[in-house]
């Protein structure tokens, strides 16, 4: 039973260490040494402080992701559409920058209100097409995504776009009062970081301790025993899928915010489905999510650095994660894998 | 082909499921194999079958010792088992089930399994339609049809597990006397795992005890039915009586109800039940009552006529409109519509608190757990998942997670799968609810249930009520003739 529990903790890494020996080989077939490699990783996501304050900066928001995606997954609720959701939250964030002239406090305010409100909405089209319309949410999800990456492309090239033309880069820089305000030289916005350690700390509490946390819970294993015990599974379905949207949402403002000084086209750049990875990675273990989502970040991050060093593309960083995302699904489950199925009470 | 079983273990967590078993199946005979809920019968069985592997022990055929991986490699030595919801493929044709899992050709021989099906039908007078699907079968008839594959698939052991719980009694008839077939004139060796005594005592040649995890006893049947009781309750369990019970005001009534559905009309039903009353339905199952009941509970709704609770019109009401006003539901499957999988008992307790506060007080909870534990003689701990429990134990949760002071209380087949004590366990329980007022309506497909519970009858065929009897005035097999007759 104890070394049954030792291992449940130590097991997401080993998918991380098969995703590492893949890689490895991958590298020693195109002639590179992978420790090499993964040194220029390293130094590239801790290498000085710059680099470790962007491996923050990009962490928050998948952070943010992640801890909404933790609430649609207890419900069992697969929110591939969380992408669209960071993506419409950067546009609403945008829209109240471009618009609205006000002290900066205010303004901010007004900013993250609207990113959060906007990514619950778009969550809450997926979650009232799948209890009304009886479309299930990766489909609609999927729809969302394509819809709202293409309402970016819009703006930026139509009502938005800078004055000296349009370009499918982005608006122009917002005004500065409209920005969060970064830690010296980088991206990385401390107010971003302490609403993501509320939000986790928030999420952390509902699913453990309130009876709204419960109800996800009993939807998630049994929809029709939930209903027969009384719990209405449509509002709390939609109520789950607009608390990961607007955590997402406020993900998507903290990108167009700190992360860019403007809207851009891939405002997103996969957070969303990153994000569903540390999720699954972490086994649904609630206090895994913020680590794995820093190793994910550090991956990426310090993938950039192996480019200019070595002649190495900077898409390792992508075909590690990619190659984790096969290794959860191969081991990812705990309770799926044969080896350990034998001890489980089945009878 | 002789089998032994050699101290035989499997534990889940600190229950004993079996705890040193030793048996001997010999050819050509019938065993049946008998116990009350959780006494661990059917953890044997799954480790006979290959379900399940045991902890320790071992099996051995003619002497030799075999270790399964699958059902499938257990059929290949000749194990087969039928489990009392068959395994079957619901959409499927019966021939395509019948293929499923033997025929490993790239084109499937269907003239060869109709032939083959044809054969076993007319040996066992088995009544099968080929030409359908699974869900146009009944439960009896797509039992013949898994029987027809464990046998065409090489089973020289079958092992029934409470066949007859579901079925017509003529198929009950046709299913005893094709297993009477099989192991007199074939030699084969038969199981039956059951709690219903009296078709261990017509059936079988041999009866094997378990109880707690450990036989307690072998004896040849026939014999007194008092030695198997004892040796399974371990003292001779008293029936338990129906109190008299002066009824109240009318609780339910139902005007001219009519259900659409897409297989099935409920037509016309006109019904009043009245305070501490106990309503049976009885009928072949899928004749209407499961509807009618759903929709007293506002899971299934009229289109016409009307549904009275307390003199108020609820008809369209929807279920938790009718969960708040004092109707209480217990429905057949208790993992599936009742229970859940995966959360504690605790957590059961919580979500079927009529009001609940933001944050729960795990206490508080922990307190209530305990007293329902204690109430309802549940065997699990506040922190025992809900299918950690044994079938009988699952049962007493539902019952556990009831409301207080119900107006109505609809059950279907609040005993099924119990033996007789936890049986006469939840009927007391039910019949101090009728202390609250409560009118209580179930169905059921055991004819002597229906019989000693109930104050009123109604029988139900083809979606029609088609008679309402006194049940002072009526027999159980006047009422085995009427859901026959009819059906």
């Amino acid at each position: 039973m104890n070394s049954g529990r030792w291992l449940r903790w130590v097991w997401p890494t080993v998918p991380i260490a098969g995703a590492l020996v893949v890689t490895s080989l991958l590298l020693i077939l195109f002639g590179a040494a992978p420790l090499e490699a993964f040194q220029a990783m390293y130094d590239g996501a801790f290498g000085d402080q710059s680099k470790t304050l962007s491996v923050l900066a990009f962490w928050v928001p998948l952070l943010l992701a992640s801890t909404g995606l933790l609430v649609t997954f207890r419900a069992g609720l697969w929110n591939i559409g969380i992408e669209g959701q960071i993506v419409m939250g950067a546009i609403a964030a945008s829209w109240v920058a471009l618009s609205v002239e006000a002290p900066s406090a205010v303004l901010i305010s007004l900013e993250i209100v609207a990113a959060m409100l906007a990514g619950a909405l778009w969550a809450a089209l997926s979650a009232v097409l799948k209890t009304r319309g009886k479309v299930h949410e990766i489909f609609s999800g999927l729809a969302l995504n394509g819809i709202a990456i293409i309402l970016t492309n819009y703006l930026i090239s139509g009502p938005w776009q800078p004055p000296e033309g349009g370009s499918f880069r982005g608006t122009q820089p917002f005004q500065p009062a409209a920005l969060l305000s970064l830690y010296e030289n980088s991206r990385f916005s401390p107010l971003s970081l302490l609403l993501a350690v509320i939000a986790f700390i928030l999420v952390v509490v509902a699913l453990r301790g309130t009876f709204w946390g419960l109800k996800l819970k009993a939807i998630g294993q049994n929809l029709r025993s939930a209903f027969l015990l009384g719990v209405s599974s449509e509002r709390e379905m939609i109520l789950a899928m607009m608390f990961c949207g607007a955590l997402a949402g406020l993900g998507g403002g903290v990108r167009t915010l700190s992360w860019f000084d403007s809207l851009r086209q891939s405002i997103s750049g996969g957070i969303g489905f990153t994000a569903l990875l540390v999720v699954m990675l972490s086994n649904y273990n609630m206090f895994l999510v913020p680590p794995i989502a820093f190793f994910f970040s550090m991956v990426l991050r310090g993938s950039l650095t192996l480019q200019l060093r070595t002649q190495l593309h900077s898409s390792l960083g992508g075909i590690l994660t990619e190659l984790l995302v096969l290794f959860v699904l191969l081991f990812g489950d705990w309770n799926k894998i044969g080896l350990f199925r034998k001890k489980e009470d089945d009878g | 082909m002789q089998i032994e079983l050699r101290d035989i273990r499997k534990y889940f967590g600190p229950v004993k499921a079996n705890d040193g078993i030793n048996l001997t199946f010999k050819g050509g005979q019938i065993y049946g194999v008998l116990g009350e809920n959780g006494a661990g019968k059917s953890t044997l069985m799954k480790i006979l079958s290959g379900y399940q592997p045991p902890d320790a022990g071992e099996l051995l055929f003619d002497g030799e010792p075999q270790d399964f991986s699958s059902p499938a490699d257990a059929l290949e030595k000749g194990i087969g088992m039928l489990y009392q919801d068959p395994l079957d493929v619901p959409a499927f044709s019966v021939k395509d089930n019948y293929l499923l899992g033997r025929d490993q050709r790239l084109i499937l021989n269907y003239q060869g399994a109709g032939k083959e099906l044809l054969e076993m039908t007319s040996r066992f007078d088995f009544k099968l339609d080929l030409q359908t699907t699974i869900d146009n079968l009944s439960l009896g008839e797509r039992q013949q049809l898994e029987l027809a594959r464990l046998l065409v698939g090489g089973a020289q052991v079958l092992i029934l597990d409470e066949p007859t719980t579901g079925i017509s009694a003529e198929q009950k008839e046709v299913l005893f006397g094709s297993m009477r077939k099989l192991a007199r004139d074939e030699g084969k060796t038969l199981i039956l795992v059951s709690h219903k005594l009296e078709e261990v005592q017509e059936l079988c040649d041999h009866a094997m005890v378990l109880q707690r995890g450990k036989l307690v006893g072998e004896i040849d049947i026939p014999c007194e039915n008092e030695l198997l009781v004892e040796m399974m309750f371990g003292q001779v369990p008293e029936r338990s009586e129906r109190p008299d019970y002066d009824f109240g005001e009318p609780v339910l009534e139902l005007t001219h109800v009519q259900i659409p559905t897409y297989n099935l009309t409920v037509k016309d039903i006109n019904l009043s039940v009245r305070a501490g009353e106990v309503f049976g339905f009885a009928g072949l199952e899928g004749s209407g009552q499961r509807l009618l009941l759903q929709a007293c509970t506002g899971l299934q709704h009229p289109d016409q006529g009307k549904i009275l609770l307390d003199g108020q019109d609820v008809s369209g009401r929807p279920y938790h409109w009718m969960q708040n006003a004092g109707v209480g539901y217990v429905a057949a499957g208790r993992l599936e519509e009742g229970l859940i999988a995966g959360i504690s008992l605790e957590d059961h307790v919580e979500l079927a608190k009529p009001k609940h506060t933001f944050f729960i007080n795990r206490k508080e909870l922990a307190t209530k757990t305990e007293s329902k534990i204690e109430q309802f003689q549940i065997v699990g701990r506040p922190d025992s998942n809900a299918d950690e429990l044994s079938g009988g134990n699952q049962q007493r949760l539902l019952f556990a997670l009831l409301r207080d002071n119900l107006k109505l209380i609809l059950l279907e087949h609040p005993t099924r799968g119990l033996d007789v004590r936890s049986a006469n366990w939840i009927w007391d329980q039910l019949y101090l609810r009728r202390e609250d007022g409560s009118a209580i309506i179930f169905m059921s497909s055991d004819l002597d249930e229906i019989f000693e519970r109930s104050d009123r009858i109604a029988v139900f065929s083809g979606g029609v009520m088609s008679r309402m009897l006194e049940t002072k005035e009526t027999s159980v097999d006047e009422i085995g003739h009427l859901i026959g007759g009819r059906a």
